[in-house]
């Protein structure tokens, strides 16, 4: 029920919520020292989120639905953790080399690329985004009443 | 040179038999934010993750240029019952 009247309230925001991107001029060669740092950050969460911003303040309104996304879900903060891309430069180009995807914002469980925005919110309209936080065991499953 | 209409078309057509396309140009014709719906045959079988990648493929050239880019792929069947959910 709680989860209902927040699809409505992010049915609001569905226009905005996509991928951002920017041209990318120069692409850089993936080191292998970023490529495992890049490794280690995505498996040190169950959940994280490559964003432009922070969920308090986020720099995109992709990002922001990603956030929003979420936030629905009341993952423990010891599980969840989220990049600013826009404070490093060398993960900003690094992470889309890793995941071979070509905008931000990135969301990893368990050290698996799950997708953009446009797979997050479709994953989460459809109910597969809790299933899989659930299989993961970063929410507890709801039992069947 | 901005992204047009035409341009993604052309890349989309290219890459994928086309059951039905809609390109909607976000940007208020600046041309650097589009959303698009692509239904494809080709798409049967494949987890939404790989037919987004398969799209990101083929419009390499042109996303690196664009600013925001917004997808959604179905199948001819799943569009079906996505256009009678949706009206």
């Amino acid at each position: 029920m709680f989860q209902s009247a927040l699809r409505t309230s992010l049915s609001l925001h569905r226009s905005t919520v996509s991928s951002c991107l920017r041209s990318q001029t120069f692409r850089r060669f993936l080191s292998q020292e970023s490529r495992a740092k890049i490794q280690s950050a995505v498996t040190e969460y169950p959940v994280v989120l490559f964003m432009k911003g922070n969920p308090e303040q986020p720099m995109c309104g992709f990002s922001r639905g990603v956030v929003k996304i979420l936030s629905a879900f009341d993952i423990p903060p010891e599980k969840f953790k989220t990049y600013n891309v826009l404070e490093d430069l060398e993960l900003r180009t690094g992470i889309k080399e890793f995941s071979e995807w070509p905008t931000i914002p990135q969301l990893y469980v368990n050290g698996e690329f799950v997708g953009g925005s446009d797979i997050a919110l479709s994953m989460f309209q459809s109910g597969e985004l809790e299933t899989l936080l659930e299989q993961h065991g970063v929410i507890p499953k709801v039992s069947e009443s | 040179m901005p992204v047009t209409v035409k341009d993604l078309e052309r890349a989309i057509r290219a890459a994928f038999p086309v059951s039905h396309l809609d390109i909607e140009d976000q940007s208020s014709g600046c041309g650097s934010s589009y959303a698009i719906l692509l239904v494809s045959e080709a798409f049967e079988g494949k987890s939404t993750l790989a037919r987004h990648r398969s799209i990101n493929q083929a419009l390499k050239q042109e996303i690196s240029q664009l600013h925001a880019f917004s997808q959604k792929s179905f199948t001819p069947a799943q569009y079906a019952a996505y256009q009678a959910k949706n009206g």
